[in-house]
């Protein structure tokens, strides 16, 4: 059967800002098909080459963080045709970004396990780092924690990396820090400490980290003087 | 009834404009044209501020039938080029002293924002703010005005207004991004670098791309028309990082409206963004002549803050410089 016709049946999870993703059945397991459809607003001969370069990526760089044992969706099929990425249903979980958005509304004891949450997530992504893969979209929407079975620690899980590529250059790292911390902070007020915890076991992480702190601090001081001038 | 005056003069146009509740009673403007391929210079432009400013000042208070008296407050403008925007605070912080009214510095991208929600009656749109020195993707959540993208490095109109200056014939009137629109109809697609990250983008390095790529054009003598078409492409690329990370903010924010406001959205850049619009439902809004830096807007702004109980003291009045979502946002809920 071709992807379309398969997808037609499939359960529409949710339209993002540049993919359709549905839930299936692959081979008898829980998937997930991420569809990145035509956008009609660009040129179509740009359009095609983002789409491709994109899904191919998003494929890489999952291969190369499982490699590293970084948790991320396993890729069951590509088809490069209708550009779908077929890869595991990450069951039982929910966003980082739901989580935090959970956690303030409730008060009781929070800023600890916030505080935990934060440290994970700056040891995975200097992790991600040391493998050279710059995630290109980092968002609390596009990391997903797993609960465990009973009661047992939550796994956090990378996904979406159609906008990843492949660098060793601390600018590279340090700029994928400074979407985060914009993302971040705009997505969730009052977070500043929970953030900073972040970068703090980040750095304590990697060994590369001080170059790319440095580079942090440099695209901020860029960003603040540029909002000087209307 | 509540009626304020605002002051606009942080680029290379000054305007004095006048609202009351809603209506906008006068709006004159003034623009400091440079020659092509030259930028507007701080000192120049402020002098050009200077020698127009009290005329527009007066052509406000005329167009709208109004005396000082009238006034209950004046607003000025704030981050922005340094000299001009001196010269634009001095003026206001004079005649607020002078009619003896309350005086308040609004923040000129606040400005575009709620001029844009006043004309078009957008309730809670995600805005794309898009002029010479800013390039920001933003959203109103918990009483700030939050940036969720930006420009990395260089604005988009500064962008263009580089270019502009690398094609030379290009000229400034009014702005190099609306005659790059003009000569760029119908063409065919060169590949240019693309860089968008998460919600923001970069576009220094398209920037210097094409300053390399058009040099080596023009000096082998294999770019006297196609220079044109060059442009095109170059604001097909531009704009659709735009129409995407607003697109990526809008998914982020569950939003559906869409407001574009600044210098730099012209018709292009809207046609772009409606259709990215048509497509997921939502609604685009666009301000057209109250894109571009006017006084009303500030003004506009000015008497949300105003009404909702802001003033600026004398003693805080110097031009200081910050950020979108470091203002309190006390007029919304
Ligand atoms: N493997 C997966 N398992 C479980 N849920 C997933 C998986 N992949 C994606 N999702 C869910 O779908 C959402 C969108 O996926 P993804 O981020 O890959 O697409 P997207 O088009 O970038 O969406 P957006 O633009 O909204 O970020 C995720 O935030 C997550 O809730
Ligand atoms: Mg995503």
């Amino acid at each position: 059967m071709a992807v379309p016709e398969f997808l037609s049946t499939a359960e529409l999870l949710k339209q993002g800002a540049e993919a359709r993703v549905y839930r299936a059945q692959f081979l008898g397991k829980p998937a997930i098909v991420k569809e990145r459809f035509p956008k009609r607003y660009r040129h179509s001969v740009l359009d095609e080459k983002l789409t491709h370069r994109r899904t191919v990526q998003e494929v890489r760089s999952i291969l190369r963080c499982r490699k590293a044992g970084i948790p991320a969706p396993v890729v069951y099929f590509v088809d490069y045709t209708s550009n779908c990425i077929f890869m595991e249903e990450i069951l039982r979980s929910t966003t980082v970004r739901d989580h935090i958005v959970g956690a303030q509304q409730s008060d009781a004891g929070n800023d600890v396990e916030l505080r935990l949450l934060a440290q994970r997530v700056g040891q995975t992504l200097a992790k991600m780092h040391d493998e050279d893969v710059i995630h290109g979209d980092l968002t609390t929407s596009n990391m997903l924690l797993r609960r465990g079975p009973q009661d047992k620690e939550s796994e956090l899980v990378l996904i979406d990396f159609g906008l990843s590529y492949i660098s060793a250059l601390p600018e590279d790292k340090g700029v994928d820090l400074y979407v985060l911390e914009k993302a971040f902070l705009s997505t969730h007020p009052n977070t500043e400490l929970v953030f900073e915890e972040l970068l703090k076991s980040y750095a304590a992480s990697s060994k590369r980290s001080p170059a790319v702190i440095k580079k942090l601090e440099e695209v901020r001081l860029r960003g603040r003087k540029r909002s000087m001038v209307g | 009834m509540t009626v304020v005056i605002g002051f606009e003069g942080s680029a290379n146009k000054i305007g004095v404009g006048i609202i009351r509740d809603g209506e906008v009673l006068s709006n004159p403007r003034r623009t400091y044209i440079t020659p092509p391929g030259q930028g507007f210079l701080p000192s120049d432009t402020a002098r050009h501020h200077r020698a127009v400013v009290l005329t527009v000042l007066k052509e406000a208070l005329d167009q709208a039938g109004l005396q000082p008296a009238d006034i209950d407050c004046v607003a000025y403008t704030k981050p922005g080029m340094g000299a001009p925007l001196v010269t634009v605070a001095l003026v206001a912080r004079t005649v607020a002293q002078l009619w003896g009214k309350p005086l308040l510095g609004v923040n000129h991208c606040i400005g575009h924002i709620e001029m844009g929600r006043l004309i078009t009656r957008a309730n809670n749109p995600t805005v794309l703010y898009v002029s010479g020195g800013n390039t920001q993707v933003i959203a109103y959540s918990e009483r700030r005005y939050r940036i969720f993208g930006e420009t990395i490095d260089i604005a988009v109109g500064n962008c263009l207004d580089r270019f502009a200056r690398v094609l030379k014939q290009i000229s400034n009137d009014p702005s190099p991004g609306y005659n790059i629109e003009q000569m760029a109809k119908g063409s065919q697609y060169v590949e240019l670098p693309y860089t968008v990250k998460g919600m923001d983008v970069s576009f220094s390095g398209i920037l210097s791309y094409i300053e390399e790529a058009a040099h080596r054009l023009l000096t082998s003598d294999q770019c006297t028309a196609e220079d044109l078409c060059f442009s095109l492409q170059w604001q097909e690329t531009l704009f659709s990082m735009l129409v995407e990370i607003t697109e990526r903010a809008m998914a982020h924010c569950g939003s559906q409206e869409v407001l574009i406001v600044g210098g730099v959205g012209n018709l292009r850049l809207q046609e772009m963004m409606a259709v990215m619009c048509e497509e997921r439902g939502a609604k685009l809004f666009a301000t057209d002549e109250f894109c571009i830096d006017n006084g009303a807007m500030i003004a506009q702004a000015g008497w949300e803050m105003f009404r909702s109980g802001q003033v600026t003291e004398l003693e805080d009045s110097w031009v200081t410089q910050y950020r979108t979502d470091e203002v309190e946002v006390t007029w919304r809920p």
